[in-house]
């Protein structure tokens, strides 16, 4: 049985995000709303990699071993001013989409398992994930002209 | 002097308990006997009581209130019957002025107007028109803000603008869209004639909107009273008169409400044919509220579980209700989410839309409901929506322009945001219309760092100097109300007309005759190569707005100048199927959140992540309005060692905003001529305080010093009025936000000017006048009754 691979690949990312967050919220601390708001992502993160740990324990004979794929290359230092902000915003993006994708794989399985708390536990990732999701988009949506066309 | 009541003293005036209807009562104060009388309405709060304008001689003597308005019945407050005084200060700006070398020096009109047309090209050409933003008022009239619209949006084509309304009513046209699914104030005034109940929450509404604030003692005067029931920290005037108050701990409005709510929902209070019929969402919410028992919204609130029953017994049983809701929520922690609880409220007990039941989500400033109507603030005109293609295909058809030339690919910029990319540096442009952002804005030392700014050119129209002037780099005199035509909307939909009543002073204009010489200038055209703006006079300019409220919530199509003037302000929607205006909207219990039709498609309480179109597609509530629930947010910063109290601002009964106009009036100055910070009596024995001692309060951005004013407040948290500048006293440092906090709701937008964390400590000085400086206090009442 391979799904432990999963769990622990969104377990891993999950954790990834609530530092990569503060990352991002700290190098731009002077856009108050995404100082703010990413220190609140940060804090779903955490409680999503909380509850998903749980399930890692359970199904713990099997571990990924890859290394990360996503936070290898993404955010490896953050950096200043407007086009920095929407490089970071979109890498965070990025990494949360690979959660989702997981989630998308890792609820497969346990339906097949009928793990209906493993089940209900990818449903919170899903429904936290798609906010995450939506607010970067938001964000990144009205960051873009003013940085693309007018930011020196 | 002639009055009819001296107001200064006696705020609200004698009683004129409800006989069936609410009786007239004429205030009147001129200085000499008018030879004429000039019909308008009262521009110095949200309330806009109708008014007329006393002339002698072309000049301006005196008011009184129109008694054939719905609004006041003739009644005015201190403010309507002494700030027009400002009309006639000597102090006013009558000629352009130009800054070269560093000062600013007279100038023509030509030579101003063309240098901002000149900097306006070269920022175009360089930077195209997204290096322009503009930052305007909740004071200038409708036409004005729609003619600014247009040619911000279909002239330059720039996303950034917006108002102060930013500051003071953004979350109540967020509310408004969230729940309903457009702006637009359910009730009527007429509701408080007849209402069991009513509930202000963080709205101090004695203080802000006097003479509503008359209705209901007259109310509380006569047959039937009705219970009053308060949320706010402080023991304001309004909490004085409440049946229940409710004093919770700054930022924790949701868990009070959500409390209020779980009883109601538990004690099966609620109407659930109505709910069913006329809502999404209620399972939803029904979860979130049920995690806020009593003994939980006392812990986190501080407000006895006790109290709170006692509340919600009344508001779950009241046969009808009336809500308002302002600033101790608008600018407080969770701003959006804790509004829309009172929405909430209301549709699950079925109180909406019917006579005694009505919800004002308040405005702070007289027009701000034109800023935002006209899409002189972030949205677009007409309540359209940005994300719908259509609706803005509507307006490009309306303009003749092309579709793209509209900015609508991203939401349009806030005023936080606006005033962040000139601190940045990509915005080179800022033209500041009727308001004075140096003393209003949060965060003092950074907003005048930001206007200070070598590559930031600064326009300030105004009709008197002022903070923010002083760093412009060109400086419009403007003509004020008074002074021209026009029309503005009060919070209640009713629009009113203001003639001109006498000519405005030395070479000011009015700011719609500015904005038409601009984009006259600029050269502005529409697609078939005419000019952009097709109107020259106010008349003119309404006409055209009209058209463009056509089958919108709020459509203005069969109002006229003629109508509006004679009679009473008319409440839209006036077309023809209501053509003296509507009372009640939403009687039918069908809301304006069908897709096509919605002004927003909704937002994240806690993110503000915007709801696409596909998204809000797949749940079209076609019409049902939206229940929704939140669940609490600590506030981002606490009191800590280091700063241990809770600040919090808010205003006085005789100002407005920050005093350009009211601290001219002798009358209003006296009556409150300065800034304080209150402080319970516990903490002031704390500190060795006693009053009129002068503390210096600190917070992590700024430093004031006030006079200390003891009592009528919780115990660990200290409140400043934020009306108090330096252009009429400079000695020391003594404006509220140079405190505050820069950071906004996720939705609204709207800045926290309600909580910040400070400390005080004691200096040596004294002020003695600070004992004329009261607001909320108990010798004032006494005085009333006495
Ligand atoms: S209540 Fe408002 S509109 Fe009426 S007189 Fe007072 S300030 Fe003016």
């Amino acid at each position: 049985m391979h799904i432990g691979k999963y769990i622990d690949l969104v377990h891993r990312t999950e954790e990834d995000l609530v530092k990569a967050f503060k990352l991002v919220a700290n190098a731009h601390g002077d856009e108050v709303d995404v100082y703010q708001t990413c220190m609140l992502l940060s804090s779903w993160s955490q409680k999503l990699a909380d509850e998903i740990e749980v399930f890692a324990k359970k199904y713990k004979e099997e571990r990924d071993e890859e290394p990360d794929r996503l936070t290898q290359t993404l955010l490896k230092k953050t950096r200043k001013g407007g086009m920095a902000l929407l490089r970071d915003l979109h890498d965070l993006y990025l990494i949360v989409s690979e959660v989702e994708v997981c989630c998308t794989i890792l609820k497969q399985g346990a339906t097949g398992l009928r793990d209906k708390e493993l089940v209900a536990s990818c449903e919170e990732v899903e429904r936290q994930t798609k906010r995450q999701l939506s607010w970067l988009t938001t964000r990144m949506k009205s960051a873009a002209p003013q940085t693309l066309i007018v930011a020196e | 002097m002639q009055e009819t009541r001296n107001s200064i003293n006696n705020i609200w005036g004698e009683r004129t308990p409800y006989r069936g209807k609410w009786p007239v009562r004429v205030d009147q104060r001129v200085c000499e006997e008018p030879d004429k009388w000039v019909q308008s309405a009262c521009v110095l709060c949200s309330n806009g009581c109708g008014i007329d304008i006393g002339v002698k001689d072309g000049k301006m003597v005196g008011v009184r209130g129109r008694k054939e308005d719905v609004v006041n019945f003739g009644r005015l407050g201190p403010k309507g019957l002494h700030g027009w005084v400002a009309n006639n200060s000597k102090d006013r700006l009558t000629k352009p002025l130009i800054r070269k070398n560093g000062k600013l020096e007279e100038a023509s009109w030509d030579e101003a107007m063309e240098l901002i047309v000149k900097k306006s090209k070269e920022i175009i050409e360089k930077q195209t028109s997204l290096g322009i933003g503009f930052y305007t008022s909740g004071q200038l009239f409708l036409e004005e803000y729609y003619t600014l619209g247009v040619l911000g949006k279909a002239g330059l084509g720039t996303p950034h603008m917006d108002g102060n309304t930013r500051l003071c009513t953004a979350t109540a046209a967020a509310a408004l869209k969230i729940s309903f699914g457009s702006d637009g104030q359910p009730g009527s005034y007429s509701d408080l004639d007849t209402t069991d109940c009513i509930l202000h929450f963080g709205h101090n509404i004695a203080s802000q909107q006097t003479v509503l604030w008359m209705r209901i003692l007259d109310r509380l005067a006569g047959p039937n009273p009705p219970k009053i029931i308060v949320i706010d920290p402080r023991k304001t005037f309004t909490a004085e008169k409440a049946t229940v108050h409710l004093a919770p701990k700054p930022g924790t409005n949701v868990p009070v409400m959500n409390g209020l709510l779980n009883l109601i929902i538990e004690a099966g209070h609620i109407n659930k044919e109505y709910i069913n019929a006329h809502t999404v969402g209620f399972e939803d919410l029904k979860k979130i509220v049920s995690k806020w028992p009593p003994e939980r919204v006392e812990e986190v609130t501080g407000v006895p579980a006790s109290k709170l029953r006692e509340a919600a017994h009344i508001l779950g049983t009241t046969k009808s209700l009336v809500s308002s809701v302002l600033q101790g929520v608008y600018q407080s922690m969770q701003a959006t989410a804790a509004a829309v609880q009172i929405n909430n409220l209301h549709l699950i007990r079925g109180l909406i839309g019917i006579e005694g039941s009505g919800i004002y989500q308040m405005n702070g400033q007289p027009t701000s409901q034109n800023t935002r109507e006209c899409g002189a603030d972030g949205d677009l005109p007409g309540f359209r929506n940005w994300g719908n293609k259509e609706h803005v295909q509507q307006l490009a058809d309306l303009w003749n322009v092309e579709l793209d030339k509209i900015p609508h690919w991203s939401p349009p910029t806030h005023a936080m945001q606006i005033w962040r990319f000139a601190e940045t540096g990509s915005i080179k442009m800022l033209w500041i219309s009727g308001t004075n952002p140096a003393v209003s804005m949060p965060e003092l030392s950074r907003v005048r760092k930001i206007l200070q700014k070598e590559d930031l050119f600064v326009i300030a129209q105004d009709a008197f100097h002022t903070e923010t002037t002083r760093y412009a780099d060109v400086v419009l005199p403007a003509a004020i109300w008074g002074e021209k035509t026009g029309c503005y909307t009060n919070v209640g939909r009713t629009v009113h007309i203001s003639h001109k009543a006498i000519e405005p002073p030395g070479e000011a204009k009015s700011d719609l005759d500015i904005f038409i010489d601009y984009s006259r200038r600029m050269g502005f055209k529409d697609k078939d190569g005419t000019g952009l703006i097709k109107w020259n006079t106010a008349e003119e300019a309404f006409e055209a707005w009209k058209e463009c409220t056509r089958g919108r919530p709020c459509d203005y199509t069969g109002m006229s100048y003629a109508k509006l003037t004679g009679g009473a302000g008319i409440q839209w929607p006036c077309n023809e199927k209501y053509p003296d205006g509507t009372p009640h909207i939403y009687t039918d219990g069908v809301f304006n959140t069908a897709s096509d039709y919605c002004e927003a498609y909704g937002h994240d309480f806690d993110t503000g992540a915007a709801v696409t179109e596909e998204e809000y597609k797949a749940i079209d509530p076609k019409g049902k309005a939206f229940l929704k629930g939140a669940d609490y947010v600590p506030p981002h910063e606490v009191p800590d060692e280091e700063y241990p109290l809770w600040l919090t601002t808010g205003r006085l009964v005789y100002h407005f905003h920050t005093r350009t106009k009211t601290g001219r009036s002798k009358d209003l100055q006296d009556a409150a001529p300065d800034g304080y910070v209150q402080i319970s009596e516990q903490d002031a024995t704390k500190y060795g305080i006693a009053e009129g001692d002068m503390l210096e309060v600190t917070s992590r951005r700024g430093k004031v010093v006030e006079p200390a004013k003891i009592g009528g407040i919780e115990p660990g948290t200290v409140f400043i009025p934020f009306h108090y500048g330096s252009w009429d006293n400079d000695d020391r440092p003594r404006a509220a936000n140079e405190l505050t906090i820069t950071e906004w709701d996720a939705v609204s937008k709207q800045p926290h000017f309600k909580y910040a964390a400070v400390k005080i400590n004691k200096t040596n000085g004294f002020l003695h006048k600070v004992s004329d400086v009261f607001d909320t206090i108990k010798d004032k009442f006494k005085q009333e009754e006495a």
